[in-house]
């Protein structure tokens, strides 16, 4: 399969610390990589790189055509602004050009009741509000979607309901999916390779080479443990 | 209040309900009031050059609003704590550098009748000031999410940023005569923290903010005229009176 995405040497460095050292890997389309790592190895930062919002050194180089989709983990935003659903996906679909009557579409896709979609932000649930977050970020018809700890401060079966769209997304339409994330059995079911990041090594692999319990150790300095959902 | 002051203070509040509502959606409300300080060397340095102190501001106001970008792009930075010690210490030095009914006005606001000069920057402003903010809500909007997405939406983030920020400085200069530099802020802050209790959506916060603006601008100048007082302080008293009534809704 072609390569949609090819770093090389990468490293970024915030003033004299260095964040992230000589990473490379590639990704191809319509692929699935799950990048992990302990908190502080530059997981963020790599996908900031990727997008080109922060300076760095080496080489990112994306497939032409590609049109990126990200769904943040920190928001720039207080939940307590009277801002709704609707507002942020029309401020966005007026950007994009995209049609309106593509918003519904979209929500439908996400699972994000239309009612729920005209409340303010503040009044969502976690899991209602990564949806809508995701959705944001299907607005602009993206072929690859970059995700960071998506599932992060959603219950259990939020994560569930949002683990199996993004799947279903990567599986119908084709996406490339960049996903961050700290559970391990996540990356297990849904990620085709896993790019480790940590101050000690770099690595990549499919998931039965890298989740390890050797290499895990390694990577996080502490013994982790995660369970197997074979599917 | 003679037709083109009221013009003008309309226009005014229009522009910094504007502004304000997207100053407190991005969590601004703080660095109004010290951004708004820097203007006060500004109009010391024109009135010593004997130039219309409205320049001095305008100028002033544009490097301060410079300084707040440049010092928000460098990671680690404590912006707060750098914009509270510059802006606070330009207020001192402006201080010593304008003196008596000078340093009242343009701490206040208030200084004689108005001049076409001043009538015609100030329409012009302030329609620039509404045009910006309509025609790049979207853009601001999506960059409230994060600076990430708004990037992957094609947006220019720094020089949105930079822009946003100039617009506010405008803001305040466009004030500066009927509100001074240390009550600028509040107009622009006021309307909008008031909206922003009431409003359930976007169209509903900008038109809340705008009206309380406008309501606050032009019945603080009422009473003004009527009891022969300033008009800052009593347009910034009826903002915070709304305010604190928006508090009764629970």
């Amino acid at each position: 399969m072609e390569p949609i995405l090819e770093v090389s040497h990468l490293s970024v460095r915030f003033g004299n610390v260095a964040i992230l050292s000589d990473v490379n890997f590639q990704v191809s389309k319509g692929d699935s990589l799950a990048i992990i790592g302990p908190n502080g190895a530059g997981k963020t930062v790599l996908l900031r790189a990727l997008i080109g919002s922060i300076p760095f050194e080496g080489n990112i180089r994306w497939a032409t055509g590609v049109r990126i989709g990200y769904v943040p983990q920190k928001l720039g935003l207080e939940r307590d602004i009277p801002l709704t659903g609707a507002d942020f996906l029309r401020a966005r679909t007026a950007l994009a050009g995209t049609p309106a009557a593509r918003v519904s579409e979209i929500l439908d896709l996400v699972g994000v009741h239309a009612a729920v979609a005209q409340q303010p932000i503040g009044t969502m649930s976690g899991g209602q509000f990564q949806r809508l977050l995701v959705a944001f970020a299907l607005v602009g018809n993206p072929n690859v979607l970059l995700l960071d700890e998506p599932t992060a401060g959603v219950d259990e079966q939020g994560q569930e309901r949002l683990n199996e769209l993004v799947h279903r997304l990567q599986k119908e339409q084709g996406l490339t999916v960049l996903f961050i994330s700290h559970e391990l059995s996540v990356v297990y079911r849904y990620a085709a390779n896993v790019l480790c990041l940590s101050r000690v090594k770099a690595c990549l692999g499919v998931p039965r080479e890298i989740l390890t319990p050797e290499l895990l150790d390694q990577i996080y300095g502490s013994h982790m443990e995660y369970h197997v959902h074979d599917s | 209040m003679t037709a083109e002051t009221l013009v003008l203070s309309i226009a005014m509040a229009v522009a910094a309900g504007l502004v304000g509502s997207f100053a407190v959606m991005r969590r601004m409300a703080l660095a109004a009031d010290p951004l708004s300080h820097v203007a006060l060397p500004g109009i010391g340095i024109a009135l010593a050059l004997h130039i219309h102190p409205l320049f001095g501001a305008v100028a002033a106001l544009f490097f301060g609003a410079l300084m707040v970008w440049a010092v928000e792009g460098r990671a680690r930075a404590a912006t707060e704590t750098v914009i509270g010690v510059v802006f606070s210490a330009a207020l001192a030095v402006g201080s010593l550098m304008t003196t008596g009914e000078n340093l009242i006005d343009a701490l206040f606001g208030g200084a004689g009748p108005l001049k076409w000069p001043e009538v015609v920057f100030g329409l012009v402003a302030a329609s620039a000031i509404t045009g910006f903010i309509i025609t790049q809500r979207n853009r601001l909007v999506v960059m409230l999410v994060s600076p990430e997405v708004a990037r992957t939406s094609g947006i220019e983030v720094r020089l949105l940023n930079l822009l946003y920020l100039e617009t506010f400085a405008l803001t305040i200069a466009l004030g500066l005569r009927y509100l001074g530099v240390l009550l600028m802020g509040a107009l622009i802050i006021v309307p909008a923290a008031t909206a922003k209790r009431l409003a359930r959506n976007l169209r509903g916060m900008l038109w809340l903010a705008v009206g309380f603006s406008v309501f606050a601008t032009v019945l603080g100048s009422l009473i003004a005229s009527w009891f022969h007082r300033e008009t800052g302080p009593l347009i910034v008293v009826v903002a915070a009176s709304v305010f604190f009534i928006s508090l009764l809704r629970a």
